[in-house]
């Protein structure tokens, strides 16, 4: 580590000009404690890389209070407790909690060994029951109503003698959609952090027989061919191919809009119906694929915002007319898969190890289908859910003019929410208008200013004395921090944006930065793509790139083993490449080394 | 009774007491299948009928053996005129017609015009201890480069053959107390190649010692510029399972090595700055790269052992191989084991949580 150069005190922190009152947004929880100068902080871009709306910060919390529930009270990980997360200029800062004592250590390693072995030993079947229970907390967050508060009640309120009046469930319906999304994220971690531990075991085991084998070349051992997470491309091929055998492929130009294409294809008598029958089956679930990774309220699902299946459909239409449909090749993938397993096996010196590998890759394939799918179900499917039904909530308030459009609702703290629905409620049962109306307004347009001056605020990469040792393997795990990352984070390049690499190859090519999917019109062919992540829902895309960059993710992400299969350079993980690299730039991006260069 | 040949075809090279340590290794690769410039050996049998001649029954071995370690005066005193003796000697007739009609014969692979040209070729010494474990003579014997007519091969050999004698091989030879009877000379001749570029590669990382790739380094011209130190080579790593090059610097190759043809012994390259167009592009492109770790690939599985290859790549995109000798820095160290099972495959799990940091 370099002597001279450190990183910022916590304390040390400025306020960024014009967003002074920043601390207004957040809970008192997450602010920086005087004590916390003497802990090492890092931002976590790879969840975070944007400033937090208010209402956002509950990805957060509740993440944080389940995955720290799950390693340091569940499971009774021995060297880790759990995660602890402050927000400054609207960026939010981890620090791992380590068990150091030895003494503690065995105490807590007593616990872990029969409560982690249990789930490896019956892994399928829990996973099995997983599912269901995600299953089950969709279809209740779903079913759960927003008050539509009407002038006076429906009769039958009386007539079966319910005696209780619509806004009661103001409060208890939104408290219930918070509590799904709790329990949501408690299953998130319940089998997460196990599947991810035997990823790193088999990652520490290869790069010590092997030292110089890249991330993604492990990553491609384990990887799973048959995940859900390719599904809603598979939709979307499929819908196309149905266009054509319909005959109403005409519709699909490049340019068309969704709401003129569907309003047409009601005038198309029964082909038409069928394709649009097609369509809403394949809407729910598939097309609850967010196109962000869930975290923030703006990251928008495809039912949310057709335009992403309909940039797509036309390219796979025209595909389909002139029979180049790419098919993935699922038994080739296999094959090769098996291939280069076989092939690092081989290379092993000793029997031991060969046993080793087996046991480890194995465990890596047991745990894949769900350490992938659960992406699906949590970020995606619940995800889109619960942000719709908290918009709703939105809407109502708008409607009553609490906040002026239901999107605004997401500028309020969960808390304060949960203020504006009582006085909602005192006010429709006085028959009054609620206080709200001059109360919230104000803030909510203090805030989006706020918000959009910390956008061009840039977060060190980490807060804090730099720690001696940087070991603790939950941290590694997720979130890839090493000693060399805290040395290339004290030392950086203007020109070069280091992240983890995702895909091999090194091009060069003009970059379009797309900060959300509804852009997506903009990306020409060719072009080498930079965005904030990539999700399921942006594999259309990677037909006609060149090269895909992210702010978040990993070698095991989306992004990376799409990009893997068309053998294009993807490097993931970088934090600020969508804030580094404007629209236009020439960049070089090297998938071997993991760094994007800014070349003018 | 016939006589043992005086000149082996490259593959018939196999006894390195016979063709020495680089004639029969190169012998090896060539009978593997594996690309080698076409040549032939001066068997130690030419070396010792020369000697015969001009050492009859030995005295001046005799009194080389006799010489004292440490006291280089002495010996410059006696091998001095010994070597002058035998690179200024005619080589015995059977001998010189072997080696001229060997090295006609290498002339006439291509097209009439070549036969007309004298073929350039490289004269390498091969000595018999050369290279064997713990006795490495790696550079203490001569190599002439772009060597033409037969005339001036017959005067190169006869310096290889002198070059036995030099100082620092005698030092060399007195301090481990080799019998001057157990060393003995052979010399490579090889068709010469300009390659474009040159260098060497591992088939186990001398870095980090990882068995899963290819390691090249690698610079324009002739390899020599890599391995004097003259320039900072290229370097790839590429995976032998998945092919993908896991590591590319480019370095600024600054100067070039190429052949003077009849050179001296002192200096047989010509070194020039390198153009300033070539200086900081790869020299390899990654198909080359690939091609290369494939070769590296064939030699090793050949041997059964990784292998440190010196290798070149012609104008015409062929690769060569110059030598290939066992990778020894990895060998010799005890590396351990990666892993090891446990009685349950979720214990690596467990060990990996349990483990203080």
């Amino acid at each position: 580590m370099t002597e001279q150069a450190a990183f910022p005190l916590p304390s040390q922190i400025a306020d960024v000009p014009g967003a002074e009152d920043w601390r207004s947004m957040y809970q008192y929880f997450t602010r920086f404690q005087p004590d916390d100068d003497k802990r090492f902080w890092f931002y976590n871009s790879m969840h975070f890389p944007e400033p937090m709306p208010a209402f956002d910060t509950i990805t957060g919390e509740l993440p944080y209070s389940a995955i720290g529930a799950n390693t340091a009270r569940l499971f009774v990980f021995p060297t880790t407790l759990g995660i602890e997360h402050r927000i400054v200029n609207g960026r939010v800062y981890i620090t791992a909690n380590p068990v150091l004592d030895p003494a503690e250590i065995e105490r807590r390693a007593a616990e872990f060994g029969p409560r982690a072995g249990y789930y490896f030993e019956n892994w399928d079947s829990l996973y099995e029951g997983w599912k269901n229970r995600l299953r089950g907390l969709i279809a209740e967050i779903e079913t759960i109503e927003v008050p539509a508060l009407p002038e006076w009640e429906d009769a039958s309120v009386v007539f079966e003698a319910r005696g209780v009046a619509q806004n009661h469930y103001l409060r208890e319906n939104f408290h219930r959609v918070l509590a799904l999304y709790s329990k949501m994220w408690h299953h998130h971690t319940e089998m997460l952090m196990l599947g991810y531990g035997a990823y790193v075991v088999f990652f520490q085991f290869c790069q010590q027989a092997f030292p110089e084998i890249s991330d993604q070349t492990v990553a491609r051992m384990v990887a799973g061919i048959d995940v859900i997470m390719y599904r809603p491309d598979d939709e979307l091929r499929g819908l196309a191919t149905l266009a054509v055998s319909l005959g109403v492929d005409d519709l699909f130009t490049q340019g068309c809009v969704a709401g003129d294409v569907l309003s047409a294809l009601g005038d198309r008598g029964e082909a038409g119906a069928a394709w649009l029958a097609a369509f809403e089956a394949a809407r729910d679930p598939w097309f609850h694929v967010s196109s962000g990774d869930g975290f923030y309220h703006h990251h928008l699902s495809w039912n949310d915002d057709l335009t992403l299946p309909f940039t797509a459909l036309p390219g796979y239409v025209a595909a389909v007319q002139a029979g180049t449909m790419p098919v993935r090749p699922t038994e080739q993938l296999k094959a090769e898969r098996e291939r280069i397993a076989a092939g690092y096996r081989d290379l092993l010196p000793t029997d031991e190890e060969r046993a080793a590998f087996d046991q480890m890759l194995g465990l890596c394939r047991l745990v894949f289908p769900f350490v992938e799918d659960h992406k699906f179900y949590c970020e995606h499917w619940f995800t889109t859910r619960f942000f719709q039904k908290v918009k709703e909530f939105g809407a109502l308030l708008a409607r009553f003019g609490v906040i002026a459009e239901a999107d605004d609702v997401f500028h309020l703290h969960h808390t304060e929410i949960d203020q504006a629905l009582s006085d909602l409620s005192l006010a429709w049962a006085a028959g009054s208008p609620p206080l709200g109306g001059t109360h919230f307004p104000p803030i909510i347009a203090a805030r989006k200013a706020m918000i959009e001056v910390l956008k061009d605020w840039s977060p060190p990469p980490a807060l804090g004395p730099v720690p001696e040792a940087l070991n603790d393997p939950a941290v590694r795990m997720l979130w890839g921090v090493t000693a060399e990352r805290i040395e290339a984070w004290l030392n950086p390049d203007p020109d070069e944006i280091i992240g983890v690499a995702a895909s091999a190859g090194v091009v060069e090519g003009i970059a379009r930065v797309l900060r959300d999917v509804s852009e997506i019109s903009a990306l020409r062919e060719g072009e080498i793509l930079v965005v904030p992540v990539t999700a399921p829902s942006w594999a259309p895309v990677f037909a006609t790139i060149k090269a895909a960059v992210s702010d978040i993710g990993g070698a095991m992400s989306h992004a990376a083993i799409v990009a893997r299969e068309y053998g294009m350079p993807a490097v993931v993980g970088c934090g600020d490449a969508t804030r580094r690299i404007r629209t236009g730039d020439r960049v070089r991006v090297d998938g071997d080394r993991g760094t994007v260069r800014v070349l003018t | 009774m016939s006589h043992p040949p005086l000149v082996l075809a490259l593959s018939a090279a196999r006894d390195p007491a016979v063709a020495g340590g680089k004639g029969a290794s190169l012998g090896e690769l060539v009978r593997a299948g594996l690309p080698v410039p076409a040549g032939f050996v001066v068997t130690v049998d030419a070396f010792a009928a020369a000697l015969a001649t001009l050492d009859p029954s030995g005295p001046r071995r005799a009194a080389i053996e006799a010489l004292p370690a440490g006291d280089l005066a002495a010996i410059t005193a006696v091998t001095a005129p010994f070597r002058a003796l035998i690179a200024g000697a005619p080589l015995p007739d059977r001998v010189a017609s072997a080696i001229a009609s060997a090295y006609g014969r290498l002339g006439t692979g291509g097209g009439p015009e070549e036969i007309l040209i004298d073929t350039e070729v490289a004269v390498r010494s091969s000595a018999t201890v050369e290279d064997s474990a713990g006795a490495s003579f790696a550079g203490l014997q001569d190599t002439y480069l772009g060597v033409r007519d037969a005339q001036s091969v017959l005067e190169h050999v006869s310096r290889c053959w002198a070059s036995l004698y030099n100082d620092e091989s005698v030092a060399y030879r007195r301090r481990l107390r080799i019998p001057e009877a157990a060393v003995s000379m052979a010399v490579v001749v090889q068709v010469m190649v300009a390659p474009r570029a040159a260098g060497v590669m591992f088939t186990r990382s001398p870095v980090s010692g990882d068995r899963s790739i290819v390691a090249i380094e690698a610079t324009w011209g002739l390899g020599s510029a890599l391995v004097s130190g003259d320039v900072t080579p290229d370097s790839f790593a590429v995976s032998k399972i998945t092919g993908e090059i896991t590591t590319r610097r480019v370095a600024a190759k600054i100067k070039i090595h190429q052949a003077r043809a009849n050179g001296p012994a002192s200096s047989p390259i010509t070194v020039s700055d390198t153009p300033p167009g070539l200086r900081d592009v790869p020299c390899l492109t990654d198909d080359e790269v690939r091609a290369l770790a494939a070769i590296g690939r064939q030699v090793e599985a050949h041997y059964h052992a990784p292998q440190d290859i010196e290798w070149a790549l012609l104008d015409d995109g062929r690769i060569v191989l110059l030598q290939s000798r066992p990778e020894t820095v990895w060998a010799a160290r005890d590396v351990g084991p990666a892993g090891a099972p446990r009685p349950r495959p979720a214990d690596h799990v467990l060990d990996l949580f349990g483990k203080p940091l």
